[in-house]
């Protein structure tokens, strides 16, 4: 008797185990994003109110994950975080599904500017996750004059040299010398990127390194006094060194999105619909600015925001209107492999 | 005879089948990329060029592979200094200590390559160790710039791959019968002149064994440039890491690979000559 009461409760357990998991035992995602990218919480609380399990992958950069997601035709992953440019390239080879606005109501929490940006007016195949712009980091205790022009990066004065590091990927080492030319980052002509090469050739010399992702920590240790950064990343520094600043040359600079998207391959494609709208969720997306310090297009969670951190960040507080008046960062097409061939020969020439 | 031709077969099948599917397959497959061109966003386009070839002898990469094997040859010949008194000094010492010694010299094997690295960049860094003891020691100057330059890159080639030399030399030193020492100070040879006539000689395929396997493992390596050259000193290794992950430029990349595996295939080559003419020797 005792024997089948508890062979019942076993049974009972077992098919309440399977009827709270089985639309999510069903599906699972694997994301892939920048290390650090996300509260380190993030994918347990949207398991938690979800029941779909979630496991991260990370990348580097950009050139990383589109990498991968070219040589496997994007099987293996479900959500992918890409800089705007990048998901332009993905859809226009394919490789997205089309987002389905039913399933990710909360796309109406975002910003009307980031409702329809340039490279994906109406979001069809990318949600914007982070924005901002890059410009110079640097340590004010430490520099007679603040920077204010990207000359000050790619010409620094004479004590300067030996301690700036800048920015390795394409897009971004390009638009440096892009900008100090005054040409548009998006810059087509053959002539001018050339242009753009052979001034960045020759700054390299008074570089102490290139450094996409520790160039904060270098500023707070004293080994570097200038860093060519993303405002985001730049909080980093400053969070451990209020005199770490982060400023917009005033030749201007680029407006690079962060999005989320979607493979068109996913076996999970309602898990990962979810997954963004979750992450759309104003009290979501807030927490995710108020851990990785960078602005989020979301009116809802900006709205929210500890007004503390603004005041630590100043750039967390820069309105839409003030990114939206800098360039939008776009694919470039056929144009991309003389960005790239310029940018190799920039890294094999020192 | 035949059971013994099926026994080798049998055991050697494993090991061959190993290298054929994941050796010679991937070179294959680098060696066909390197003939195409680049798609757009990657991949590749099969049209036939020799342009990745030519591309990479132009002055600016020749000019990568000449610093590579500059550095490659450097940490060689440094590895080789060190490396041999280091394997002498144990074959030569007392039998109860030599599994101790090389126990010792294998030790830094147990942690990871990348944290050995990047040891390198806490010491050296300008605010670094070795700068905070400067400083302590009353300098009071600008911090040394010690990171990020060839030398530095040198000095950690070294560093990860001195073990490989020390053993590859020792294992050729405690092959030598002591009774060649005695023998040659019995013909009245002064220390000196056994180790320059006899020993120097003798372990010689043994130095040329570590020597081609620092060479070789350094003017490929990417990771010891890229954390202490700091992205400045570039390798063919990086190069081609950024080719694949960075430029998506897979056919130039496969090209360049393709020209690396020549250089390597060639040094290994001359070393089994050379390993072979010095046992030709000993026999003749």
């Amino acid at each position: 008797m005792a024997q089948k009461a508890r062979l019942a409760a076993g049974i009972l357990l077992a098919a309440g185990v399977a009827a709270t998991t089985a639309p999510a035992g069903a599906q699972s995602l694997v994301i892939s994003n920048w290390d650090g990218y996300m509260p380190a919480d993030l994918l347990d609380r949207f398991t938690e109110a979800t029941g779909i399990p979630a496991e991260l992958s990370v990348h580097a950069t950009n050139e990383e994950i589109m990498g991968r997601l070219v040589a496997g035709g994007g099987r293996g992953f479900d959500v992918v975080f890409v800089s705007s440019p990048f998901a332009e390239a993905l859809n226009a080879l394919g490789l997205l599904a089309p987002l389905d606005h039913a399933q990710v109501p909360n796309v109406a929490n975002l910003y009307g500017e980031a409702q329809d940006l340039a490279y994906d007016p109406g979001n069809t195949f990318s949600m914007p996750y982070a924005w901002g712009t890059t410009g110079l980091c640097y340590r004010s205790d430490r520099m007679a004059t603040a920077p204010d022009s990207w000359d000050d990066l790619l010409d620094p004065a004479p004590d300067l040299a030996g301690d700036i590091t800048m920015l390795s990927t394409d897009r971004w080492l390009m638009a440096a010398g892009l900008l100090a030319l005054g040409y548009s980052v998006n810059e087509t002509d053959p002539a001018r990127i050339e242009e753009a090469r052979n001034l960045l050739m020759g700054a390299t010399d008074t570089l102490l390194a290139f450094d996409d992702t520790t160039f904060y920590s270098r500023l707070v240790s004293g080994e570097a006094t200038l860093a060519h950064a993303w405002d985001g990343w730049c909080n980093y520094g400053t969070a451990e060194n209020p005199d770490i600043l982060f400023v917009v040359p005033e030749e201007g600079s680029d407006l690079w999105v962060d999005t989320m998207v979607i493979m068109a391959n996913s076996e999970n494609l309602e898990a990962a619909h979810a997954f963004l709208n979750f992450v759309l969720d104003a009290d979501n997306h807030r927490w995710v600015a108020e851990n990785i310090l960078y602005k989020v297009p979301n009116e809802g969670a900006m709205a929210g925001l500890d007004p503390t951190l603004v005041d630590a960040f100043p750039n967390l507080g820069m309105a839409p209107a003030t990114l939206l008046a800098m360039e939008q960062l776009r694919d470039l097409g056929e144009v991309q492999r003389d960005y790239t061939r310029a940018v190799t020969e920039i890294m094999a020439a020192q | 005879m035949t059971s013994t031709r099926k026994r080798t077969i049998l055991f050697l099948a494993p090991g061959l089948g190993w290298l054929a599917l994941f050796m010679l397959v991937p070179v294959g497959i680098i060696v066909t990329y390197s003939f195409f061109q680049r798609g757009i966003y990657g991949g590749v386009v099969f049209d036939f060029t020799l342009g990745n070839f030519a591309r990479a002898f132009d002055s600016l990469y020749a000019g990568v592979l000449l610093t590579s094997a500059k550095i490659a040859g450097l940490a060689m010949v440094l590895a080789v200094l060190i490396g041999y008194p280091a394997a002498y000094a144990i074959a030569r010492g007392p039998r109860r200590w030599q599994p101790v010694l090389l126990f010792l010299i294998m030790l830094p094997f147990w942690s990871n390559y990348l944290i050995r690295t990047y040891a390198w960049i806490v010491l050296l860094n300008r605010e670094g160790l070795i700068n905070q003891g400067f400083r302590l020691l009353g300098y009071d100057g600008e911090p040394i710039n010690m990171l990020y330059t060839d030398a530095t890159v040198v000095v950690g080639l070294v560093y990860n791959y001195l073990p490989f030399v020390v053993l590859a030399i020792y294992a050729a030193l405690s092959r030598l019968s002591p009774d060649l020492w005695e023998a040659s100070s019995d013909l009245g040879a002064r220390p000196f002149e056994t180790f320059r006539r006899v020993i120097l000689p003798l372990s010689l395929p043994g130095v040329a064994a570590g020597a081609v396997f620092v060479f070789v493992l350094s003017i490929g390596n990417f990771v010891t440039p890229d954390l202490l050259g700091g992205g400045r000193v570039q390798m063919v290794g990086n190069l081609i890491y950024d080719q694949f992950l960075s430029a998506r430029d897979w056919p130039f990349g496969s090209a360049l690979s393709f020209i690396l595996i020549g250089i390597m295939m060639a040094l290994l080559f001359a070393q089994a000559v050379m390993v072979n003419r010095s046992q030709g020797d000993h026999r003749g």
